[in-house]
């Protein structure tokens, strides 16, 4: 027995080493990782984010260095007083902040560089640098930051920031600091902008003192740059869109029908994109995020799903003639609304009389079209049916769906279905008249700005759209076939002339007929979409917003357009003007209708938003007034047109 | 010349390979642990491994001596060669040179010499050489004090100079006592109080006295035919409890303030966590830098001269104490349990060659050798992987210093000598 004792020990202790081994590196481990290895330095190197042009090669976005002085407060060398007071007035801060801030930094290690005054001015800078030297244990770090050369369009181009956690979780390309398109085409292009980082794996000692590349830089990489993109963006006219925007609350997308190319992307009220870049980017960003009544950061051009409203009728039209239900010249008589045996329906407005086509288009008549509406719906003998039949006519003009492009944000809209109705009122407990809403763009389709400007698109083009698109061109690379594939409407394209013509003779004798402009041939159609909010838990009638569709030239189109303008009220007041502007300034590069261009600038909107937000009772639509902005603003807006440069 | 082949051959090659293979890989690990950049030369003597190779070869000159002295040399000269090691620890009050706090080396130029490194292999010999006397007899206690007295000197003398890890050494020779026919009541004592000593650490002396309280009456109501009083039984509760409180006592004022946390941050005593965290760096940051090492080496190891915490020196004293974690950062779990069945192998070939042998003095000294590097190996790597409380002593063969390697070569070496003789009576 005493023989076995240390033997048994020694096998035991044996034993309980293996199995601490086997638990400490077999059990509780995963693989090696050499990004987890805290041994190792992961140096990153980032390439020069790409460049943004407009179509017309105008320079958009660039970077900008930007100057941070960080301090290794271990490294700093003692200072005189003297000494201490250059540095601090070369900085520009005073001695205390000097102090707190060399506190802060030690505080946080005292081996490890801290920013110590961040994003200095490329002036601030110029002057320090030389005398740097003297100051032991500072130095200057480069980084790079946006450079907006315009300031316009932040929507559309949208801005970088730091990546947040949960986007390093889905995207490990990221680590904490790195920056990331947050909005717009930096956003959605995001991956070509930013190039690829490189990365140099350092062995550090356990000071944190770098000893050298580890294992010799085999697994070494070099920053790949970005690519530099141009959008199809007209930056002129979208300078000219957002002054037109101004002061009131909206959003206005301009296509260009032959190639889906989007050259103006308005959303109002809008910010400098300059004010997101720098020192103050967290402070405006918040402001701008808090912002909950103007909402700036708010795209509505891509967001707004609204009613439609009347521009929404010209699909009915071109759904009933290839239904086969109306004719071009069969004639309705509007009683100054629909009536169901003596049961009003819908109300209309005063117009000619009797209503085919052509005056149901160009007069705007309510009745008309929930005479078509319901003609296609009960052509079939079940309306679930019918309405199926409907929705499918109506999605093939792109809308009650995404439209799959690129653009960083959008809305599916509402196309309903027989489905939804049946959800809505049970099986077969619903029939046509239930939903004549439906005819004259009210009810429960909605649509967004975007939307409406593809539907007039795929009008302008007699049947197809190209999927509405923002890139233009990507250094080295063709863009997606997507973008350059038409999509086909399922109305054939006969059933298109009679529709344009109607909507070209809105302008000639409709409800815009004071909008026309001297040597264009405008197709358009108004809108003025009812709209309710909540307010103190009651459901209160707002002003009606102001929608317009239009595109130009008649034959052979080069821009199509939706604007919707937020309690404008009816749809050539606001939408109307600024349609025709939009559609001048971007054909003939200069504006002659100055009256309607005057009208807009001249009136703001901004008494009508506050409304619902003073505690009082308020009137709206016809009991509203339209207040001028005072004189210096509108030199001031006078100033900005005067500004926008010409190519 | 058939003599000479013969007694060549009589060497035990088992030990001989094991002790080459442990040499060679720890040379290995030092190198790693210890260059800065680039190798220029293996040979570089300002490099602590240049250094260590040349303490390697050295060492093969020393075998070859110590296997050229006749074996009964050792035996008779037992006394002699400890008289002269206990001299050397004396005379480390008067000429030692202080590193780390402790007073443990000679100066000899750039060279240093450990003497409590040699004093090992010399209290074995004593020991094995007072033991097999025929006048002595382990079951009396004077015998019993005597030989006890002939491990109390170094290892009081080497507590004095401050290196209570090698102190702890000489517990080892208990095994050897044992096996010698010290009584089984040592055993259950010793057993006892470590217990007892861990219990009233972690659980505080009323509990421990409440445990041995409920033992001690089970003891008493179950005892066969009526032996011994209840007084009996109560003496041997106080005992146990005052024990307790004197190591209780012994901890919180006895030891220094660094042995307090080791022992504290083991048994994990500690629980106000900002205390704990500022005990944890001062204390366990070599171990915890230790552990993260071995772990990060998984399965099959980042590759030899490849850990990233090796080259980066994140684990001080890797190349000494520490030495095992690059084994388990650059070899993983196939390298530490290599060699893990290596010492293993290692001892026990040396355990079963001691009983095979003839003469009771080389037995006893095959004993003291076995239990020597039995209780290096288990505090070292235990230390290394947080088992037990850090004590600062190396791992035999593997660690970088040349009175080490050297005190553990003429360790083994004299008893390789000794049992390629045992077929000689004399």
């Amino acid at each position: 027995m005493r023989k076995l004792l240390l033997l048994t020990t020694v096998i035991l202790v044996g034993l309980v080493f293996i199995a601490r081994l086997f638990y400490l590196q077999v059990y509780d481990s995963s693989a090696y990782n050499i990004f987890d290895d805290t041994a190792i330095r992961k140096e990153y190197h980032y390439p020069k984010r790409g460049y943004v042009y407009d179509r017309n090669g105008k320079l958009l976005v660039a970077n900008q260095p930007s100057y941070d002085v960080m301090v290794i407060p271990r490294e700093v060398a003692p200072l005189d007083s003297l000494e201490i007071e250059e540095f601090c007035y070369l900085l520009k801060i005073t001695r205390e902040e000097y102090d707190k801030k060399l506190a802060k930094a030690t505080n946080y290690s005292p081996r490890l560089p801290s920013p110590f005054v961040p994003q200095l001015s490329k002036k601030d800078y110029a002057v320090l640098q030389e005398k740097m030297r003297k100051f032991e244990g500072f130095y200057i770090q480069k980084r790079s930051l946006r450079s907006y050369q315009t300031s316009i369009g932040a929507n559309v181009l949208g801005d970088i920031g730091e990546v947040n956690r949960s986007t390093i979780a889905k995207k490990p390309y990221y680590k904490l600091g790195d920056l990331i398109g947050n909005q717009g085409v930096e956003k959605t292009y995001e991956e070509v902008l930013r190039g690829v980082k490189g990365i140099k794996f350092i062995q550090k000692d356990r000071f944190n003192k770098n000893i050298g590349p580890y294992k010799g830089g085999i697994y070494d990489t070099l920053p790949k740059p970005g690519k530099d993109v141009t959008i199809t963006i007209d930056s002129e006219l979208q300078a000219y869109g957002e002054l037109l925007m101004k002061h009131k609350h909206g959003g206005m997308i301009a296509i260009d029908p032959s190639s889906g190319e989007i050259l103006a992307m308005v959303t109002g009220p809008s910010y400098n994109p300059n004010e997101l870049v720098g020192r103050n980017r967290s402070k405006n960003y918040t402001k701008l995020h808090y912002d909950t009544i103007a909402k700036p950061l708010y795209d509505r051009g891509l967001l707004a799903q609204y009613p439609p409203g009347s521009p929404f009728k010209v699909v009915n039209a071109l759904i009933g003639l290839q239904e086969g239900v109306i004719d071009v010249n069969d004639t309705y008589n509007c009683r100054m609304g629909y009536y169901y045996g003596s049961r009003k329906l819908t109300g209309c407005h005063h117009h000619r009389n009797p209503t085919n086509m052509n005056v149901g288009i160009s007069q705007s008549c309510n009745g008309y079209f929930v005479h078509v509406y319901r003609r296609i719906i009960d052509k079939y003998s079940d309306a679930g049916v019918g309405m199926n039949v409907w929705a499918n006519h109506a999605k093939s003009f792109g809308l009650g769906n995404f439209l799959n492009n690129d653009l960083s944000v959008g809305r599916k809209g509402r196309i309903p279905d027989g489905n939804y109705y049946d959800r809505a009122y049970g099986d077969n407990r619903w029939g046509s008249t239930y939903i004549v809403s439906n005819a004259i763009g009210q009810g429960e389709v909605e649509t967004t700005p975007i939307q409406l400007a593809n539907m007039t698109a795929a009008i302008a083009n007699r049947g197809y759209y190209y999927t509405p698109h923002i890139i233009k061109n990507i250094e080295g690379e063709t863009i997606p076939e997507a973008y350059t594939t038409p999509k086909h409407t399922t109305i054939d394209k006969q059933h298109f002339e009679p529709v344009v013509e109607g909507m070209f003779d809105v302008y000639n004798k409709g409800t815009a007929s004071y909008l026309k402009v001297p040597g264009i041939d405008i197709c358009g159609k108004t809108g003025t979409a009812e709209n309710f909010a909540i307010i103190d838990s009651v459901k209160t009638q707002l002003t009606d917003h102001s929608i317009f569709v239009a595109f130009a030239p008649k034959d052979n189109p080069k821009i199509a357009l939706a604007i919707f303008v937020e309690n404008g009220y009816f749809g050539s007041r606001f939408a109307g003007r600024m349609a025709s502007l939009m559609i001048e300034y971007y054909l003939k590069g200069e504006i002659t209708r100055t009256d309607l261009e005057n009208f807009v600038l001249r009136h703001s909107l901004e008494h009508e938003y506050e409304k619902p937000y003073s505690g009082e009772p308020f009137g709206i639509n016809r009991q509203t007034k339209l207040y001028p902005i005072e004189e210096k603003e509108f030199q001031n807006l006078l100033d900005i047109k005067a500004e926008i440069p010409k190519s | 010349m058939l003599r000479e082949n013969q007694r060549n051959f009589k060497f035990d090659w088992i030990i001989i390979i094991l002790f080459i293979l442990l040499v060679g890989f720890g040379y290995l690990n030092i190198l790693s642990a210890s260059h800065v950049g680039e190798i220029t030369s293996y040979f570089d003597t300002d490099q602590l491994y240049g250094k260590h190779l040349m303490f390697i070869g050295l060492t093969c000159v020393l075998i070859v001596l110590i296997l050229s002295f006749e074996a009964k040399f050792y035996e008779q000269f037992a006394s002699v060669i400890y008289l002269v090691a206990m001299l050397a620890l004396v005379g480390l009050f008067i000429f030692g040179k202080e590193v780390n706090g402790a007073i443990s080396w000679y100066g000899i130029g750039s060279m240093t010499i450990q003497p409590s490194e040699f004093a090992k292999f010399a209290t074995a010999l004593a020991v094995a050489r007072y033991i097999s006397d025929l006048q002595t007899n382990l079951k009396t206690i004077k015998d019993q004090l005597r030989v006890a007295a002939i491990i109390m000197i170094p290892a009081i003398l080497i507590l004095l100079q401050n290196d209570a890890g090698s102190t702890i050494v000489y517990l080892a020779f208990f095994f050897v006592f044992y096996r010698e026919g010290i009584q089984q009541t040592y055993l259950i004592i010793g057993i006892s109080l470590i217990i007892l000593a861990v219990l009233g650490l972690k659980f505080g002396v009323l509990i421990t006295g409440i445990i041995v309280a409920i033992l001690v009456a089970t003891a008493y109501f179950f005892r066969k035919k009526k032996r011994g009083s209840i007084l009996q039984y109560i003496v041997v509760l106080l005992l146990c409890t005052s024990f307790s409180y004197g190591v209780k006592l012994f901890y919180e004022h006895g030891l220094k303030p660094h042995q307090q946390n080791r022992i504290s941050l083991w048994l994990r005593l500690e629980k106000d966590p900002t205390k704990l965290e500022r005990m944890k760096k001062a204390e366990a940051y070599n171990l915890i830098q230790s552990e993260q090492a071995i772990s990060s080496g998984r399965l099959t190891g980042k590759g030899f001269l490849q850990g990233t915490r090796t080259t980066g020196k994140f684990v001080p004293e890797q190349h000494t104490d520490y030495i095992f974690s690059t084994v388990g950062e650059e070899w993983g779990f196939l390298g530490t349990s290599a060699v893990i069945i290596l010492f293993v192998m290692l001892i026990i070939r040396v355990l079963v060659l001691a009983e095979n042998q003839k003469s009771q003095f080389s037995r006893v000294y095959g004993y003291g050798v076995a239990s020597i590097l039995f209780v290096h190996f288990t505090i070292n790597i235990g230390m290394v992987m947080g088992l037990i409380p850090t004590v600062g002593i190396p791992l035999p063969f593997f660690s970088y210093g040349g009175s080490g390697l050297w005190g553990f070569t003429i360790l083994l070496f004299i008893f390789v000598k000794l049992d390629s003789n045992k077929i000689n009576e004399w």
